[in-house]
C-alpha cells in the first residue's frame, strides 16, 4: 500500500519533529565528547554505523539499522546472566 | 469509535487509565501475565497475581464498561531458573477454565538462553494439550530478531496452528517473516523502543492490514495506555479509511481473540 500523503505533505507534516530528532542525536555526541573520559563504546560504534546507514538512498534504512544493531548469532546462550538489553549488540 | 486494546498490563496502571481509556473508545482490553519489575520469590506470589488477573482486574475493568480477558503464564524473564518456573506451570491449568482466561502467555524468549528455550517449549507443549491460544512475547532490542526466530522454529516443532498463534512486539525487520510464516503479528506502540503510532502506521502502509494488530503494552515502565487511539489518528491523519483502522484496531483482534470461544466485547 502506497502513502496516502504527498512527499510535500509528509515533508511538512514530519520535518520539523525529525529536525529536532537529529539534533538531539547531535547534542547527545556533543555531550559523550565533553565528558572527562575517552573510552570506546560498543553502542556509541552501532550508533555511528547507523547514521551511516542513514545515507543510504534506498527505501528499507529502518529494517536495515534494526538489523545493525541486532544480535546476528544464531544459538541459545547458555545462560541469561541479566535481564536488560542495551540496544546494540557487541558486534554490530 | 469503539477500539480494542489486546495488550496491555493493567495491573500496573490507574483506575484513571481505565477511566481515560473508556472515554477514548475502549470496549476490551486482554492482559497477558507478565514480569512484574522484580522476581517473585515463590510459587505462591504468582498464584496470588493469577487470583488477581482473573477475579480482581475483570471487575475493576467492568466498573468503566470494559471487558478484561487475560493470558496466564511464567514470563521468559522469570524462567531461567527451570525447577522454579515448573512450579508456576504446574499452577496455571486450575485456572484455565476461568471465563476470562483466552489462553497462554506471554511467553517467549528474553535473552535467548538454553533455560528460556525449555520453559518455552514447556508452555507451548501445555498450550498444546489444552487446545489453548498463544501470545508471545518477543525479545527487547538486540535481541529481538534472533529471539524471534528461535521462537518461531519451537512452534513449527510442535502441532500448533500457527492461525491461533500471535507474535507480539514485531518491528521492522522481524514483521515479514511472522506474517510469512503465517502468524498473527503484534505491533507495540512505545514512546522509546519497539514501534512508535507513525512507525506502526508505516509497517501497515508496507505490509497491509492481514493478520496484523495494535496494542499499547502499557504497564509499569514508559508507555501509554492511550497509544491504540492515539495510532488511529496517526491513520486518519495520513487520509486512511475508517474500515482499515477499524480493522487494525478492532476487527482483526476481535477475530483473533474469538477463537478462544471466551472473548467478549459485550
Amino acid at each position: 500500500m502506497a502513502s496516502k500523503m504527498t512527499q510535500k505533505e509528509i515533508i511538512d507534516r514530519y520535518f520539523l519533529e525529525h529536525r529536532a530528532k537529529v539534533l538531539d542525536v547531535a547534542a547527545f555526541l556533543d555531550r559523550i565528547d565533553r565528558s572527562p573520559e575517552d573510552n570506546p563504546d560498543f553502542r556509541i560504534e552501532a550508533l555511528m554505523k547507523c547514521i551511516e546507514e542513514l545515507q543510504s538512498n534506498a527505501e528499507g534504512r529502518t529494517q536495515r539499522i534494526l538489523d545493525l544493531l541486532s544480535d546476528q548469532t544464531l544459538e541459545p546462550i547458555e545462560s541469561a546472566g541479566t535481564k536488560g538489553a542495551s540496544g546494540a549488540a557487541p558486534q554490530s | 469509535m469503539a477500539y480494542i486494546d489486546p495488550h496491555i498490563h493493567m495491573v500496573s496502571r490507574t483506575t484513571d487509565d481505565y477511566q481515560r481509556m473508556a472515554q477514548a473508545g475502549c470496549v476490551a482490553i486482554t492482559e497477558p501475565a507478565f514480569w512484574a519489575g522484580f522476581d517473585r520469590s515463590s510459587a505462591q506470589g504468582f498464584f496470588d497475581y493469577f487470583r488477581q488477573l482473573t477475579d480482581t482486574e475483570p471487575k475493576r475493568a467492568a466498573t468503566y464498561g470494559i471487558n478484561h480477558h487475560c493470558w496466564l503464564c511464567i514470563n521468559p524473564k522469570e524462567a531461567e531458573d527451570v525447577g522454579f518456573a515448573r512450579e508456576v506451570i504446574s499452577i496455571i491449568p486450575e485456572f484455565l477454565e476461568n471465563e476470562n482466561v483466552l489462553g497462554i502467555g506471554e511467553i517467549g524468549l528474553n535473552k535467548n538462553s538454553k533455560n528460556e528455550l525449555i520453559i518455552l517449549e514447556e508452555q507451548l507443549a501445555l498450550a498444546e494439550r489444552t487446545n489453548q491460544l498463544v501470545l508471545v512475547h518477543t525479545p527487547h532490542l538486540e535481541d529481538k530478531l534472533k529471539g524471534t526466530n528461535l521462537i518461531m522454529d519451537a512452534i513449527d516443532n510442535t502441532s500448533l496452528d500457527t492461525n491461533r498463534v500471535l507474535i507480539d512486539h514485531v518491528e521492522e525487520h522481524t514483521v515479514r517473516a511472522v506474517l510469512d510464516r503465517g502468524f498473527w503479528a503484534g505491533m507495540t506502540l512505545y514512546p522509546d523502543s519497539k514501534c512508535t503510532p507513525q512507525r506502526a502506521a508505516d509497517i501497515i502502509e508496507m505490509h497491509g492490514t492481514e493478520r496484523l494488530w495494535i496494542n499499547s503494552a502499557g504497564d509499569w515502565g514508559p508507555s501509554d495506555p492511550l497509544a491504540v487511539p492515539k495510532c488511529r489518528i496517526e491513520l486518519a491523519s495520513r487520509g486512511h479509511t475508517e474500515k482499515l483502522i477499524n480493522t487494525i484496531s478492532y476487527d482483526n483482534p476481535h477475530s483473533f481473540l474469538s477463537q478462544s470461544g471466551k472473548f467478549s466485547v459485550e
